[in-house]
């Protein structure tokens, strides 16, 4: 599970291009449970994703993860709690290795490395599972440098090694947007099969209108740092995406209405 | 006989150079120019070690051991201060240097006897019978068969224990850090830390080349350290040429040391055929800008349409 406690964070501040990108955010995630973020460009979802990961100090607040306070965590002793998956289908993976090294460092992922051998014949059946499952045939490539395969197909291993120790939080960054079409569906499918595991709290961020109403537990919208909008249980069930889209022309307006409800302040007190 | 013996023992020792540069531009993927000079820090120590009369293989253990010191400083100052892997190099070389000929004394240190490699010398002696023999018809010491031999023995024992380690999981991470560093990261590890294990592990093969060679040579000298990094680089690239582009493992590491080998032998040839010792580091350069460049250029020139 997941828990922000009042966290703020701001960049450039102090200048002018000074930005509140998550301004006072509470957000708690339940155990075993699959939350959306959406949110325009500039919400402040992707600083709740560097939050969360750790790769941004926050200012402000709390950072819990599976009820243990990590904000002074570093990215990498987060990962002994978080499995994540990134926008760029090759980020997560390392080329010249192969998909059986790769699997064989996502299960090692706690702790320091050792002098051990890191392949152990043991392990290749489970990992043949688990490849199976995604129904690309890559159970018989696992010797294959993982650079040889395409983005979809590596996004989805990334995704196997993300859950592979079944981390408490599965931190899951539009780890679709990059991908076409018919790969985004395969890895969502596998992201939804996961999820359904219970095993981690998913959090998936995304711009996918359609994969925020056809995927989850739970939609949380985020603008101007906050959360402005959070459907759960039956709510997020009746949500539809003309429903997400009425949200954000709404949005819209509001911010065209604040822009010029401070225009006509400024020139009224000049 | 004796040239082609010296010139092979040459190679198999400046191998283990060739190795420790491997670690840190194959497969960390960055130039470490400390190399310059923790290669001669590895010479020093093993010089003043013998000289004060300590066991040569204590003393070239000491000599490895400072070599992975400088490494880590090297490695403490890119991850730890955030300095320029290249500058970090740059300031421990050049520190190095000073503290070379503090270690030495001076800028030139006279070996006794020939170290690691008596051993050596006996058992060839000992097989032989005589401390000189004659191999197809030219005429052979015992001393240079043994530095053949040891040298051998060195190199192997590195490249068998690198390929080793290669494969471990600290090993794995290593070739992971060069590779996707963030993957890394989410993985768990730091890769700071993976950093400087692997320029300590590079600096400490990179000294105990040059603790070796001094042996070999009989003397340490302040300036031997001098264009190392690119002799490194230039047998390292010279070996990927020989075994083809394959993964990092053990026939990427037999390759450096064939890569190290080829190129003492190409120098001796060209020395040969009349090459100023002086131009030398001039050719190797040459040589590594050749190498580089050149794959890239031949791609380039295929892939243009032509008529």
């Amino acid at each position: 599970m997941l828990e922000l406690r009042t966290v703020r964070k701001t960049f450039n501040p102090g200048t002018a291009n000074e930005v509140r990108a998550l301004d006072g955010l509470n957000l708690v995630l339940e155990p075993g449970t699959f939350t959306v973020v959406i949110g325009t460009n500039g919400s402040g979802k992707s600083t709740l994703q560097g939050v969360v990961g750790g790769a941004l100090p926050v200012e402000a607040g709390q950072v819990l993860i599976g009820g243990t306070d990590v904000t002074a965590w570093p990215e990498h002793r987060r990962a002994a709690l978080v499995g994540r998956v990134f926008q760029d289908p090759f980020a997560g993976t390392a080329p010249t290795l192969t998909v059986a090294e790769n699997l064989a460092l996502a299960g090692k992922r706690t702790g320091w490395r050792t002098l051990a051998p890191l392949l152990r014949r043991s392990a290749r059946a489970g990992w043949r599972d688990q490849l199976a499952q995604i129904g690309l045939g890559l159970e018989n490539r696992l010797d294959d440098p993982i650079g040889l395969l395409s983005g979809g197909q590596r996004q989805a291993i990334t995704l196997v090694m993300a859950a592979l120790t079944d981390p408490v939080l599965l931190l899951l960054d539009e780890h679709t947007a990059a991908l076409d079409p018919r790969s985004a569906e395969l890895v969502m499918e596998v992201t939804a099969r996961i999820a359904a595991r219970g095993k981690s709290t998913v959090l998936m961020v995304t711009h996918s209108m359609a994969q925020a109403v056809h995927h989850g537990d739970r939609v949380v919208a985020m603008h101007r740092g906050q959360v402005r909008l959070d459907a759960r249980g039956p709510e997020k069930r009746r949500l539809s995406e003309s429903d997400l889209r009425d949200y954000f022309s709404q949005v819209r307006r509001d911010d065209a209405f604040d822009a010029h409800a401070a225009r006509l302040v400024a020139t009224q007190y000049r | 006989m004796s040239v082609l013996l010296a010139t092979l023992a040459l190679g198999l020792v400046m191998a283990i150079l060739a190795l420790g540069i491997f670690i840190s531009f194959r497969v960390l993927g960055m130039a470490d120019i400390t190399a310059d000079g923790s290669f001669t820090l590895g010479a020093a120590v093993v010089a003043r070690l013998l000289a004060a009369g300590v066991n040569p293989w204590l003393a070239t253990a000491a000599g490895t051991v400072a070599g992975s010191l400088a490494g880590l400083l090297t490695g403490t100052l890119a991850t730890r201060f955030r300095i320029n892997t290249l500058l970090a190099g740059i300031l421990v070389m050049t520190a190095l240097y000073s503290i070379d000929l503090r270690i030495m004394g001076t800028s030139n240190l006279s070996l006794p006897g020939t170290g690691v490699f008596q051993p050596f010398d006996r058992v060839v002696e000992a097989v032989a019978g005589a401390p000189r023999m004659t191999i197809l018809g030219r005429d052979v010491a015992a001393q240079e068969l043994g530095g053949l031999l040891g040298a051998a023995v060195f190199a192997g024992l590195v490249t068998a224990v690198l390929a080793w380690y290669l494969r471990t999981e600290s090993g794995t991470a290593l070739r992971a850090t060069g590779d996707n560093a963030r993957m890394l990261r989410a993985l768990g590890t730091s890769t700071d830390r993976a950093t400087v294990i692997g320029l300590a592990m590079s600096n400490a093969l990179v000294a105990l080349s040059g603790a070796l060679l001094a042996q070999m040579q009989g003397f340490a000298d302040a300036q031997m350290g001098i264009g190392m990094i690119v002799m490194g680089l230039a047998s390292v690239i010279l070996g990927q040429t020989l075994v083809g582009n394959v993964r990092i493992g053990g026939l990427a590491l037999v390759g450096a040391v064939m890569g190290s080998v080829l190129f003492r032998l190409m120098i001796a040839i060209a020395l040969r055929w009349g090459l100023d010792p002086n131009d030398l580091k001039l050719v190797t350069a040459l040589v590594v800008f050749a190498a580089i460049v050149t794959p890239g250029m031949l791609a380039r020139w295929k892939a243009v349409p032509r008529a």
